[in-house]
């Protein structure tokens, strides 16, 4: 930032016509305050051929720092940052600097496009040539057009990434919390049990009992520190090859591959309850669930079906709870009937 | 391989001989997608199997092949987004040669990882140019080429333009300008609203 002409600074003349060429967006203004000369672009911008002889406030006005409108006091301004906006175009705000002449001839303000750089170019019709080759506008708008262009790649990325991912989503056969089969993958895996005739095995509804109150009472946090507990229980408890999968809040299935035997079965389930039942912490707090089970096997039925035996062992769940809860019960054609739904 | 430039030549494909090519292509190939995807990156030996590809499935030599796609990034109206960044390099079709030596680190300020061509230009009297090429992939010269072919129409300038794309490293573009005023041109407006 300069101050005053230093003394010994040596005063060139220099052509309007120079000026134009490195400058092409200047003001050349004299002791009355008038225009003496405009650089091309700036005309352009003002939308006006000749702005010489015209009062320089009236052709701009000085946004800040604010001063009163004469030259000497803009002149108290040389060197420093001034925002600044044509009459013309008021919505168009532009940067520029001022330096005295020598000897009070009056003063040169050089302008530039501010932010507005993009709406001046296409308001005023702008071209390459218009700017000087150290004006970086230019690359500012090669810049903005590029980065637009790749902001659209970015976008239909992002688009058929997220409809990627839900696709994915529909199609995962995993519970996310949990890790355990979810309520599709225990479907197919059933559809393929019942599809193999003669094949022989279990399927085992289990309701966790008490759940709802640790949600409740504890907070979600806690629900789902218990869901993830009970899963690891569950995992323990199966063979290689058998599904266990949550297919709701608090509700799982478990297919016992091979197995119709209703006194393992049975061994089974009661054991699950006991482990089920002893009490977890979860920051300091105890968590205290049971569940309910009903079990169906394949052997029941002379030709088992998915949704018939998901029903039946849902309907022997309901008998468990109906009968006290945390405890295991066998479907039976007897059971049939009974059926209230909690 | 940056998406995008795999992205060009799959353009090319469908925008000049239609989908049904472009299948064909992915299958000689062996592309496990339907359409490259400009924001990633590809294992450079698949840009040389799609190449080969399409030259095989379109019948035609690698060199005359790139050069269609030059003449296509600049010339068709769907990649008029290179052709305007181009544009951006000078107002004159003499200005515009000079800047190709900044071209790569333009486009670099938008894409930062984009694996574009190193060019350097040399005048050797007032009319004629050599521009050389450096890629990691033999053929930029050729697509070079093509695409100087389009953007001397592009400024209406009557060039004549031969390439000695034999170099391993280095591909070099012999450019003759034969008249700078040869035609008006295509216009190029700064402001005009492409977004």
């Amino acid at each position: 930032m300069t101050g005053q002409t230093a003394p010994r600074d040596r005063v060139i003349a220099i052509s309007g016509f120079a000026l134009d060429i490195l400058m092409p967006m200047h003001l050349w203004i004299g002791m009355a305050g008038q225009i003496i000369r405009a650089g091309p672009t700036l005309q352009k911008l003002a939308q006006q051929r000749d702005l010489a002889g015209k009062s320089l406030f009236d052709v701009i006005e000085l946004r800040r720092p604010v001063v009163m409108p004469s030259l000497s006091s803009i002149l108290t301004l040389q060197g420093q940052k001034l925002t600044v906006s044509l009459r013309s175009a008021p919505d168009l705000p532009m940067r520029g600097v001022l330096t005295a002449l020598p000897a009070g001839e009056g003063a040169v303000l050089n302008l530039s496009l501010g932010l507005s750089f993009a709406d001046a170019v296409i308001a005023r019709d702008l071209t390459l040539t218009d700017f000087s080759p150290c004006d970086q506008t230019i690359d500012l708008l090669y810049l903005r057009e590029a980065n637009a262009a790749i902001a659209r790649e970015s976008r239909a990325l992002t688009k058929r990434l997220q409809a990627a991912k839900s696709k994915a989503e529909t199609q995962a056969l995993t519970d996310t919390l949990t890790g355990l089969s979810n309520r599709r993958a225990m479907d197919a895996a059933l559809a393929a049990m019942t599809a193999d005739r003669g094949s022989r095995f279990g399927l085992m509804h289990l309701d966790l009992d008490l759940f709802k109150v640790v949600n409740d009472t504890l907070g979600h946090a806690a629900g789902d520190h218990v869901l993830t507990h009970v899963a690891e229980i569950l995992c323990t408890e199966i063979r290689r090859g058998d599904i266990v999968a949550r297919v709701g809040g608090d509700e799982f299935v478990l297919l016992f591959r091979d197995c119709d035997d209703v006194m393992l079965l049975d061994a089974i389930a009661r054991r699950l309850i006991a482990q089920l039942e002893k009490p977890t912490h979860f920051e300091g707090r105890i968590c205290q669930i049971s569940a309910s089970i009903g079990t169906t096997i394949s052997t029941n039925y002379l030709v088992p079906t998915a949704d018939k035996m998901l029903n039946d062992a849902d309907i022997a769940l309901y008998s468990s709870k109906r009968n006290g809860r945390a405890r295991h019960t066998f479907f039976s054609a007897a059971l049939e009937g009974q059926r209230v739904r909690h | 391989m940056h998406g995008l430039i795999n992205l060009a030549l799959q353009g090319f494909v469908q925008d000049t001989y239609g989908p049904e090519i472009w299948a064909e292509v992915r299958s000689v190939a062996g592309l496990e997608f339907h359409e490259f995807e400009a924001m990633l990156h590809y294992d450079d030996a698949l840009t040389s199997r799609t190449v080969e590809a399409v030259s095989s499935v379109l019948q035609k030599d690698d060199t005359s092949l790139l050069e269609d796609v030059g003449t296509y990034l600049v010339s068709h109206p769907n990649p008029q987004a290179i052709r305007r960044l181009l544009r951006y390099g000078g107002s004159t079709f003499y200005e515009f040669l000079h800047s190709l030596d900044d071209l790569s680190g333009r486009a670099r300020l938008a894409v930062p990882d984009l694996d574009m061509p190193e060019f350097s230009l040399v005048q050797t009297d007032t009319q004629t140019f050599v521009l050389e090429c450096r890629w990691l992939l033999k053929g930029m010269g050729s697509v070079t080429l093509g695409a100087l072919r389009a953007l001397a129409d592009d400024y209406g300038v009557l060039v004549f333009l031969d390439g000695d794309t034999t170099g391993d490293q280095v591909e070099r573009i012999l450019i003759n300008v034969l008249d700078r005023n040869f035609t008006l041109g295509r216009r190029f407006d700064l402001g005009e609203q492409v977004l």
